[in-house]
């Protein structure tokens, strides 16, 4: 039994100095090969050459890859506090006790003009009861691009809060859509399709109630559009969303 | 390799090349495009700077170290492979660790890619030398290249808002809120500056003042040669 043990010991040593004497010839073939007088006969062969440039994409690849598995947990975590912190600016922390992000409802918005094909609206609940929504939408047709805004809503469809999340609007000009520029935005606080006529969501030069800026029409003017179309969306879908 | 290895004449004159004679911006006028996209704030050109110095350092040190597997028939595609990768990888790393800073640049990282200096200094430098001197090529590089960018970012700022490094503790931390400055309280503001145009107006004042003292210092070296030979000529006549 013992001398078995001892034998086995024993093979198992030779095997590991096999393995480490193999291991030091391939890198003293590898030293070899890659001396710079060895590759400079290699480099004008067509086949080390297409063999270096698969060589170099499967090594980009492989770090790619790893690089991506390592960090998708976490930027995933990351954009849900984004998101987090963009609902939480525009419904206010007391009306709901629930987890925003986990309850929510996706419906079709192709017709609503909302820039997505399905929009996913977040459902704030007090003790169960729907107490506001909020959801995410893009005025696609933004002075230079599109202008992705956040809403929130109550029970009602009056505004409690709206915010530009991102825009590429004219730095000084349009981007007084920001709250961080100008406290444009809060003069929707309040607003609804019931306490203003359809005339009269529009900004002032076209006869509405809110204010444009100097020098830019077309970015407030969209943007109150695209918002008057988040509030037709809302009451479309009204009776489906308070009965979740 | 000690500390004095940088301080030796050639890599000395590395430094004196990316930092002003051969500057990436202010003389070889590359790199324009990230530079009127980014640099309407200083903070925003330095964040830009740091991160296109990062990729120069890891792009030459890559290359570098594969120059002598990479035929030349073959480079240019394996340079911009490279390059890509490690863009690709700054911005992966970014996002998942400095978001906040990943937020103001995101846009702008892919457009390292296309920023024709990295593939130059791979061109022209790291792919005919030794790791040390790329890597020490890449930094010095990459410093002009920042230098530039936070200059040309804080004279737009200044003269379009009115203040500097604005937002500097969301790309530097908290302990960075003192250096947000409000250099004209109450300001206006010149739009145009704040454009890629008033980026163009900017950049052609600074190449124009960096000629001018390179005129001036060769001036003043040759009048410095002048004065020898005429010492040298006085003391002949002397013997």
């Amino acid at each position: 039994m013992n001398s078995e043990s001892n034998s086995k010991t024993i093979s198992a040593a030779v095997l590991f100095e096999q393995a480490l004497l193999l291991l030091q010839r391939f890198r003293q073939q590898l030293a070899i090969w890659l001396e710079p007088s060895h590759l400079e006969q290699l480099r004008p062969q067509l086949g080390y050459q297409a063999g270096v440039l698969a060589g170099f994409a499967l090594l980009a690849a492989i770090l790619l890859g790893l690089a991506d598995f390592a960090t998708r947990g976490v930027i995933q975590l990351r954009l849900e506090e984004d998101l987090q912190a963009n609902l939480e600016q525009v419904i206010p922390a007391e009306l709901h006790d629930n987890k925003l992000l986990a309850d929510t409802l996706i419906l079709p918005s192709a017709d609503a003009n909302l820039g997505a094909a399905e929009t996913v609206v977040y459902l704030a609940k007090k003790q169960g009861l729907v107490t506001a929504v909020s959801f995410k939408f893009v005025a696609p047709d933004g002075y230079a691009g599109p202008i992705n805004i956040v809403i929130g809503l109550s029970r009602d469809g009056d505004i409690l809060g709206v915010r530009v999340i991102s825009h590429v609007e004219t730095p000084g000009l349009g981007d007084k859509i920001e709250i961080a520029k100008s406290k444009w935005v809060l003069s929707f606080d309040g607003k609804s399709l019931d306490n203003l006529t359809f005339e009269q969501w529009a900004v002032k030069k076209d006869g509405g109630v809110f204010d444009q800026f100097a020098g830019a029409t077309i970015t407030p003017r969209k943007v109150v559009q695209a918002i008057r179309r988040g509030l037709e969306f809302y009451r479309a879908h009204q009776a489906e969303l308070l009965n979740r | 390799m000690t500390l004095a290895t940088l301080f030796s004449a050639p890599y000395r004159k590395i430094a004196r090349d990316g930092l002003w004679d051969n500057n990436v911006v202010l003389t070889q006028n590359l790199a324009l495009c990230p530079l009127l996209a980014v640099t309407g704030t200083a903070t925003n050109g330095l964040g830009m700077g740091l991160a296109t110095m990062a990729v120069m350092i890891a792009s030459n040190a890559a290359v570098s170290a594969s120059r002598h597997l990479i035929p030349p028939e073959i480079r240019i595609p394996i340079f911009v492979l490279l390059i890509a990768a490690l863009v690709t990888l700054v911005d992966i790393f970014l996002n998942a660790w400095m978001h906040a800073l990943h937020k103001v640049l995101g846009l702008f990282i892919p457009l390292i890619v296309t920023n024709c200096v990295i593939l130059g200094r791979a061109e022209a430098f790291a792919s005919k030398q030794p790791m040390l001197p790329s890597v020490w090529d890449g930094l010095m590089m990459g410093l002009g290249f920042t230098l530039a960018m936070v200059v040309l970012g804080a004279a737009r700022e200044i003269s379009s808002a009115g203040t500097l490094f604005a937002n500097a503790s969301v790309l530097l931390g908290e302990g960075f809120r003192f250096i947000e400055l409000t250099l004209i309280p109450e300001y206006k503001g010149f739009l145009l500056m704040a454009l890629p145009p008033g980026g163009f107006i900017m950049l052609g004042f600074m190449v124009a003042a960096k000629r001018l003292i390179d005129q001036r210092l060769t001036k003043s070296a040759e009048q410095q040669i002048d004065g020898l030979i005429n010492i040298e000529q006085i003391s002949e006549l002397k013997v």
